[in-house]
């Protein structure tokens, strides 16, 4: 069942797209939509290949921009930079720390918003930034620093329950077992 | 891909834009149907008492407000009347229409929600959107079972307004605050140190989009700009956008 944690990854996203456009109250905390779509591409770019990662970010991209008043395509640069930097440079990473997974979601939080708005302003559109964007970066660069750690916690535990395991190593060395055929 | 979407002629982009957010029509009529289920289910709790008082509440109200509407019916007529006699062309009344709110903007940069009135009932680009606290702001863009609003504020909804008790001119445009503020900045066209916090905001009717004399807001506070040549005042919007549910659109 390896098709499972990308296909709910997919329906994550797409629902976390539409919530993004209703939770009001955290709507008022943060300042800002409640956005989770970096923590799930930082999670996305550890734990599958690039089509994958790709098409997650693309997809993403699309829909938020289709339900915002910003043009198609301009939000998927900034989540595909983010997928494609850490998948292509995952073995650098503590991807299995915790505090390591809150960072990468915080500065995913911050910086993927914030690339927006520079995409937005460089095609000539007027996004509404002031001192108060500091306020909205901080809280949703916290939120996605939440979110990290618990997608990796979530998708993990899926897998773990309907994937099948990788056989670990047997109770012998591997210098004592037998091996089959001439070496 | 990217450049091929980017560089799309913008009619192009929006009908694409609409196509690919009709993927959340399942969740936004699902999430309609479960309000009014709820409500239908509250309505079941009410007790039968409350029931009737609210319809004898709203019985008064009704005979009242069509009273009202018959005299403005008449004092439209007659404005018409002298209108014509001078030269000018007639006010057509504003037909307002109920729509409920499905979502707002899922972006941080854009102050915009989705509403559920499409193209189906007969939405337009620029129709106003109000309450009866005051002005919410323009349809932006139309799709055949919803539209997507450009609130006031939004750099894509400027609004033309005037002070009822001085009767300056001035403009509020975005971008000016957050998404979830209610406070706005509106620039005079001239110094008016006349204008006073508590003022009343309303629509000038400049601009061909929003009817004159729609509520804005009220004024919080003012101050000089640009060594005094221009007056800058922060308005307190009377529609709190944070809790709307239902809005009216304005058909001609």
């Amino acid at each position: 069942m390896t098709w499972l944690t990308p296909a709910l990854l997919f329906l994550v996203t797409w629902f976390s797209v539409y919530l993004q456009t209703g939770l009001i109250p955290m709507r008022v905390l943060l300042g800002a939509p409640p956005s989770i779509l970096p923590a799930l591409v930082v999670y996305a770019a550890f734990t599958h290949g690039l089509g994958i990662v790709t098409a997650l970010t693309v997809v993403a991209g699309l829909w938020a921009d289709s339900l915002s008043g910003s043009r198609l395509g301009t939000g998927v640069a900034p989540l595909f930079v983010l997928g494609f930097l850490l998948n292509t440079r995952q073995h650098l990473l503590l991807r299995d720390q915790r505090y390591a997974q809150f960072w990468l979601g915080f500065g995913g939080g911050v910086g993927v918003p914030l690339a927006h708005a520079l995409i937005l302003e460089m095609g000539g559109a007027e996004p509404a930034w002031g001192w108060f964007t500091l306020r909205q970066l901080l809280g949703l660069g916290l939120l996605n620093g939440i979110a990290c750690p618990v997608a990796f916690i979530f998708f993990d535990q899926l897998r773990g329950t309907f994937e099948y395991q990788q056989a670990g190593p047997g109770p012998y060395a591997t210098n004592r077992e037998m091996k089959r055929g001439r070496t | 891909m990217l450049l091929v979407l980017l560089n799309l002629p913008s009619g192009a982009s929006a009908r694409l834009k609409l196509a690919v957010g009709g993927v959340f029509l399942p969740l936004f009529g699902l999430s309609t149907a479960a309000e009014s289920f709820v409500d239908r289910a509250s309505y079941q709790l009410l007790p039968r008492q409350t029931l009737i008082s609210e319809l004898r509440r709203l019985e008064a109200d009704n005979a009242r407000l069509r009273f009202h509407a018959t005299q403005a019916d008449d004092a439209l007529a007659e404005n018409n009347r002298i209108r014509t006699q001078l030269g000018l062309l007639p006010r057509g009344p504003w037909k307002p229409r109920p729509a409920r709110i499905v979502g707002r903007d899922p972006s941080t940069w854009w102050r915009t929600m989705l509403i559920d009135y499409g193209s189906r009932d007969g939405a337009q680009v620029n129709q106003p959107v109000v309450t009866a606290e005051g002005l919410v702001g323009r349809i932006a863009v139309v799709a055949h079972s919803h539209s997507q609003v450009a609130l006031v504020g939004d750099v894509a909804c400027g609004v033309a307004v005037l002070i009822a008790e001085t009767r300056d001119q001035g403009i509020i445009k975005g971008p000016q605050s957050t998404v979830e503020s209610g406070a706005l900045e509106m620039s005079t066209f001239q110094h008016s140190p006349q204008i006073l916090a508590g003022h009343t905001v309303v629509t000038s009717g400049d601009g061909g989009i929003f009817p004159k004399g729609l509520p804005v807001g009220k004024i919080i506070d003012t101050h000089a700009a640009n060594a005094g040549l221009f007056t800058t005042a922060r308005v307190r919007l009377g529609a709190n956008l944070n809790r709307l549910e239902e809005v009216w659109v304005l058909q001609q």
